[in-house]
C-alpha cells in the first residue's frame, strides 16, 4: 500500500463545519450533505478483514437502531476499495449472521482520510485509526474522539455522546461526569454576581453557586 | 450506482423510490417515508435516477418520468 507522504495541516475541529465530502461507499455515491437534518456518526477503521475491525462492524450494526431512533446514521471509513468493503460485510454476515446496515466509504484517494486527519503517521502510515466524528443535523462536528489501532470502541460511550449533545441542544444545560440518560443535569453557571445570588435561591441541588444540577 | 444496475433497471431501492412517485410529486423526506429508505440513501438515489432520465426535479420536490414509469409498470 502506498505510505503518506503529505503533511497533515490541520485537524477538523469542533464547532466548525464537518469537512465537504462526495465518496464512493458500498451504498453508492453519497456526499455529506445527503446526511443534513440527521446526527451523523462518521467513523474510520485501519482495515477490512482484521480482527478489532470486525468485532467493532458488529458492534456498530448492534447498536444502529438505537442510532436510528436517536435520529443519527453511522457511516464507515477505510482506505479498502469498494469490492473489498463489499466482500467483508458479506463475509461478516456470512461468518456471524449480523448484516451491517450502513454505508461504508472506499476511501483509495484517501481525500476524506486527509480532510478528517484520520491518517496519524505515528501509528500507521497507510491506514486510517480508529476516528470517531459525530457531526450534528446543521453538519456542526460536535465531537471528536480517536483511538489507537489496537482498541477497539465503546459504542455505549458513542450513544451517551449523542444522548447528551441532544439533551444539552434540547435543554440549555451540561452533563457531568459519567452522566447518562435520567441523571440530573449541570445548570449553566451564573455570569453575574447578582444571578449567583439568585441561584443558591432557585431550588436548584448545589454544592455552591457555581456548581447547581436539576431534574430534567 | 445504488438505484439503477449496470443493466439499467432500477435496484430495488430504487424500484421503490420510483412505485413512491407513481402517485405524485413529492419531497424526498416524503419519498423516503414511502418507500422505506433512509433519506440520505434517497438524497443519493434522485441523484441517480434524475441523471438517468427516471424523475425530474420541480423546485424542492420529484416527478416520475414516462421513462420512469416504464420500468415500474
Amino acid at each position: 500500500m502506498e505510505e503518506v507522504k503529505e503533511q497533515v495541516i490541520s485537524l477538523p475541529r469542533l464547532g466548525e463545519p464537518a469537512p465537504d465530502f462526495e465518496a464512493v461507499t458500498t451504498h453508492g455515491v453519497l456526499k455529506l450533505e445527503d446526511f443534513k437534518g440527521s446526527w451523523l456518526i462518521l467513523f474510520s477503521h485501519p482495515a477490512d478483514f482484521t480482527p478489532v475491525c470486525t468485532t467493532e462492524f458488529i458492534a456498530f450494526a448492534e447498536i444502529y437502531p438505537d442510532l436510528q431512533k436517536r435520529g443519527a446514521e453511522l457511516l464507515g471509513l477505510s482506505v479498502d476499495s469498494v469490492s473489498s468493503h463489499i466482500a467483508w460485510v458479506r463475509n461478516v454476515e456470512e461468518k456471524t449472521g449480523v448484516k451491517i446496515p450502513f454505508p461504508v466509504i472506499a476511501d483509495l484517494s484517501k481525500e476524506v482520510s486527509f480532510a478528517y486527519g484520520m491518517i496519524h503517521p505515528g501509528q500507521s502510515k497507510t491506514e486510517t485509526v480508529r476516528c470517531v466524528f459525530i457531526i450534528d443535523p446543521n453538519q456542526i462536528i460536535r465531537t471528536i474522539l480517536y483511538y489507537p489501532l489496537t482498541t477497539g470502541r465503546n459504542m455505549q460511550e458513542i450513544l451517551r455522546i449523542v444522548d447528551a449533545l441532544q439533551t444539552t441542544d434540547e435543554h440549555k444545560v451540561a452533563t457531568p461526569a459519567n452522566w447518562k440518560p435520567g441523571d440530573m443535569v449541570v445548570v449553566p453557571p451564573p455570569n453575574t454576581q447578582e444571578m449567583a445570588e439568585e441561584r443558591v435561591k432557585q431550588g436548584y441541588e448545589c454544592v455552591d453557586w457555581y456548581l447547581c444540577k436539576k431534574k430534567l | 450506482m445504488a438505484c439503477i444496475s449496470p443493466d439499467g433497471k432500477p435496484t430495488e431501492s430504487g424500484a421503490g423510490m420510483l412505485r413512491a412517485l407513481k402517485s405524485g410529486l413529492k419531497s424526498p423526506e416524503e419519498i423516503a417515508k414511502d418507500a422505506g429508505v433512509p433519506l440520505f440513501r434517497v438524497r443519493s438515489g434522485l441523484r441517480e435516477l434524475t441523471q438517468a432520465g427516471l424523475v425530474s426535479q420541480k423546485d424542492d420536490r420529484y416527478v416520475i418520468t414516462d421513462k420512469g414509469e416504464e420500468l415500474v409498470k
